[in-house]
């Protein structure tokens, strides 16, 4: 199989501004990839141009071997490519979580009952099928990320494409969240601030800073420091 | 300066002009103010309105079509049993200039007007308090609203939707339109929490405006002037 995804010297601006700078960017089929950088670093404009949202000023998205530059040819590759955005609020619309992690499939010509049942072994895999009939607006943020990444998955694709994942996730969905991407065997392409996450998940990493990527190294030590946390009171 | 810089001169003007505009009957007074606009334009500095023109023309076509079919008069074309009159071309050519003057002048009047002063001077013309606040937080908030409804979409078509008429189609964009509105609601509770914990208390702090500058009141006296002038032609 050819390589997901590959970035050509792509530079993108906006308002005259230059936020991506000839970017090059190879990912591996199954490659777990960090991008870290400060805020405003370009990091989202970056997912963006991958799935066409973003026009580039220059430079090529090649997706699975082909060229895109028009939306049709993007169009065609999206299905492959989950992107979870930075807001789960801009991504759910349906009004139960069923009908919405459904609405994939529905667009990729599954039938009524079939999406519904891939939808349903979706939330499944992620353990969140008790969330199945209830209304998106009104979940938890990580319940809301959840079943955005229900929503992705349900997709199938070969590449995901994760806009700070872990915002305002608790700890207990955290950990569904990790197990589901360790478990995931596409690459993704993971957008955090958060560096313990990156650490567990990636494989690699790359910096973005003044519109360009810088190889970076990822790496986890011991620390002996002071740690806090919360935990419930013993009963007295 | 063609128009006066003091807001509630304007709001009048744009009462008062084309109130007095609607009651030209002749072709030539109409056409003139059509022109007077359009110099108008072309001497200050904005871009022309044409977005706001073409929806406007849309209508005065339908115009053009059936005004001649509808009124008696001399004939001018017959098809089969329908007749269309000179007086009833000449007529839709009237309204058609009056209308497009008044736009033309309401454009010239508002464009680089932000909303928010709009409200303060609204209120300085003792327009009810709860008119005023529905339009400032009505043109404050549709930007919100739009931009939400913008990254809905985006996340949409990255789920590979692409629109087409069949039901999935319309029942997504039902869903869409049902969540903005469901959100919109609890954002306007949630905006309104904000600012009653910030003091508010039912009233928006006035800003005292200036007085009208003497420059100010001669250009409007010129442009209202100019306006009973074109009605005393128009009735002579």
């Amino acid at each position: 199989m050819t390589e997901p995804l590959c970035l050509q010297n792509l530079s993108v601006s906006r308002d005259g501004k230059a936020i991506l700078d000839g970017i090059d960017l190879r990912l591996g089929e199954s490659e777990r990839l960090a991008i870290v950088g400060a805020n405003g670093a370009g990091k989202t404009t970056l997912l963006r141009s991958i799935v066409g949202l973003e026009k580039p000023d220059a430079g090529d998205v090649i997706l699975f071997g082909d060229v895109c530059k028009r939306e049709r040819d993007y169009r065609a590759k999206r299905p492959r490519i989950g992107f979870l955005f930075q807001e789960s609020d801009d991504q759910l619309f349906c009004p139960s979580v069923i009908e919405d992690v459904a609405f994939g499939p529905l667009n990729t010509g599954a039938s009524e009952a079939e999406a519904r049942l891939i939808a349903a072994q979706t939330l499944e895999c992620l353990g969140i099928d008790h969330l199945a009939e209830r209304f998106t607006h009104r979940l938890s943020g990580g319940e809301k990320r959840l079943v955005c990444l229900a929503g992705l998955l349900a997709m199938r694709p070969n590449v995901l494409l994760l806009d700070e994942p872990t915002n305002g996730v608790d700890a207990e969905n955290g950990a569904r969240l990790r197990a589901a991407l360790l478990a995931f065997p596409g690459a993704i392409i993971l957008v955090s601030h958060d560096d313990r996450f990156v650490a567990e998940i990636a494989t690699r990493a790359l910096i973005l800073a003044e519109g360009r990527l810088k190889p970076a190294e990822i790496h986890d030590h011991v620390h002996s420091h002071r740690h806090p946390h919360i935990h419930a009171k013993p009963a007295p | 300066m063609t128009i006066p810089a003091d807001l509630r001169l304007r709001i009048g003007l744009a009462l008062a002009l084309p109130a007095l505009l609607t009651t030209v009957h002749g072709f030539a007074p109409a056409f003139t103010a059509l022109v007077a606009m359009l110099l108008l334009h072309v001497g200050s500095r904005q871009p022309f309105p044409w977005k706001r023109l073409l929806h406007l023309e849309g209508f005065l076509l339908l115009l053009f079509v059936t005004l001649p079919f509808t009124m008696p008069g001399t004939p001018l074309l017959t098809l089969g049993p329908l007749t269309a009159s000179i007086e009833g071309a000449w007529r839709a050519a009237t309204l058609a200039a009056k209308v497009s003057a008044s736009v033309l002048l309401l454009a010239h009047l508002f464009a680089a007007t932000d909303p928010l002063h709009l409200g303060n001077a609204l209120r300085a013309l003792h327009v009810p308090e709860p008119l005023v606040r529905l339009f400032v937080t009505v043109t404050r908030q549709l930007g919100v609203v739009r931009a939400e409804f913008a990254r809905l979409q985006d996340a949409m078509r990255a789920r590979a939707f692409h629109p087409r008429s069949n039901r999935h189609t319309w029942r997504s964009y039902g869903n869409l339109m049902g969540m903005l509105l469901v959100r919109a609601l609890e954002r306007a509770d949630r905006v309104e929490e904000a600012m009653r914990l910030r003091g508010y208390s039912g009233r928006f702090p006035r800003t005292a405006l200036m007085a009208p500058t003497v420059a100010d009141w001669a250009v409007t006296a010129a442009l209202v002037g100019a306006t009973l002038l074109l009605l005393l032609w128009d009735k002579a």
